[in-house]
């Protein structure tokens, strides 16, 4: 069951690589030169966190592939990120929000991740976990900045709350690999995160004056590899040095 | 005691030299100073390879971030620096855990960074160590619990968070009230 263990590592090493690639467009196109800097160091800290899951992904695997040989040459349906992070960058407020919805998430993970019973997996989580603290501070202060601002950076966030908050729920799906992770002491059962993740986000919510929306319903499929369009796109930009010019160096 | 063994540097004369490999990004703080270097460790080589001399030096780090673009540089320097010193066979490890804490940066290096016109961090590193401690968002976005950062310039502590990322991961963004200067804080992490 090695194969669970390598793909449970892939959703965590892609999530990191998806997302810190999604911020990195941002760079020079910030609002505010502070924003363009702060997006640009979360971006930072997710690749960084994105090499270390991967390059034990790919020991685990044992068939010769390195982080980069994971990043660069997997197609669409071979990544196993949350449909939540490779949605568009759209207006400030939608990457905020994304962030935001992200990182309550992201801290309770490593949080359990910390406990692994598999020390590789619990050391890297514990190094990334105080990295996500300050990217937890920022994008919570901004959602209440923004959502308790203006009527149109309310009207805004509440849209981008609205749009994104489908895409916000597979991640509490238990499936096979989950399952199996939970059961060997490896990760924290997808289900138990829920609750305090709403309660986090709740907390946030109110002081940014924005109501939590009550869809039922959600999108899912991320972790199997069925993605939404825009995966292809943002990969055809991440990979193309490689997939031009194998095995290219600098 | 192997004769390598013998003329071998010990481990506080190996520290002291790292005490001159300074961090890339931050040229006034050492990697020693800054908690980067966990540990030297001398390794006998007999065996391994002929003429060896003293053996093989271990120097185990751990990063700051882990996506500080200095880790690679660090390695390089501290190989080159210890290259000077006669110690040739030279293997820079990376340790992650424990995660690398501001609360071991040394004193010295924390005045270093003052008087460069960083903040050094106040306080102790937040949250526990092991990163379980799940986040209190109240405390988190209260600006009052938040302790007074003094400006390194003027020293007053009328100052003011502008963005909790500066020109480094590592660092944020301040205002000083008192003298307006813009300054960078080392975060407590």
């Amino acid at each position: 069951m090695q194969e669970a263990k390598f793909e449970y590592l892939l959703r965590l090493g892609d999530n990191a690589l998806v997302l810190s690639q999604q911020l990195g467009a941002w760079c020079g196109h910030g609002p505010a030169l502070e924003e363009d800097l702060a997006l640009t160091n979360v971006a930072l800290d997710l690749l960084g966190q994105s090499r270390m899951w991967l390059s034990y992904a790919g020991e685990v695997e044992g068939r010769g592939r390195d982080e980069d040989g994971l990043a660069y040459l997997r197609d669409g349906g071979e990544f196993r990120n949350l449909l939540l992070v490779e949605q568009p960058n759209g207006h400030y407020g939608d990457t905020v929000m994304r962030q935001f919805l992200f990182d309550a998430w992201h801290q309770h993970l490593l949080a359990g991740l910390g406990r692994s019973s598999d020390p590789r997996i619990a050391e890297i989580a514990q190094k990334s976990a105080k990295e996500v603290r300050y990217h937890l501070q920022r994008s919570a202060g901004l959602v209440v900045a923004l959502g308790d601002g203006t009527p149109l950076s309310h009207e805004r966030m509440q849209g981008a709350l609205e749009q994104l908050w489908p895409y916000a729920q597979e991640w509490f799906e238990s499936d096979g690999v989950d399952a199996w992770c939970a059961e060997q002491g490896l990760a924290p059962a997808a289900p138990t995160l829920e609750a305090p993740w709403r309660a986090s986000v709740e907390a946030v919510l109110a002081r940014a004056t924005l109501p939590m929306p009550d869809h039922v319903g959600h999108q899912r499929g991320g972790r199997q590899g069925i993605h939404t369009e825009h995966l292809g796109h943002l990969l055809a930009e991440l990979q193309f040095v490689q997939r031009a010019y194998p095995g290219a160096q600098w | 005691m192997s004769l390598a063994a013998a003329t071998r540097p010990s481990r506080d004369q190996v520290l002291a030299w790292l005490e001159s490999v300074m961090d890339p990004e931050v040229p006034v703080v050492s990697v020693v100073g800054l908690g980067i270097v966990r540990d030297v460790v001398w390794h006998d080589t007999r065996g391994e390879q002929a003429g060896a001399g003293m053996g093989r030096l271990q120097v185990i780090v751990t990063p700051t971030y882990s996506g500080c673009p200095a880790t690679e540089v660090i390695a390089q320097s501290i190989r080159a620096e210890l290259q000077l010193h006669g110690v040739d066979m030279v293997e820079v490890t990376t340790r992650l855990s424990p995660a690398w804490t501001t609360d071991w940066m040394t004193t010295t290096a924390r005045e270093a960074l003052r008087q460069y016109g960083i903040a050094p961090p106040v306080g102790p590193a937040p949250g526990r160590a092991d990163g379980s401690q799940v986040i209190d968002i109240a405390s988190l976005l209260s600006t009052r619990d938040r302790p007074a950062v003094p400006c390194p310039q003027c020293g007053s502590t009328r100052t003011r968070l502008l963005s909790q990322f500066g020109s480094t991961a590592c660092k944020a963004l301040y205002r000083c009230n008192s003298c307006l200067e813009p300054f960078d804080y080392f975060k407590p992490h």
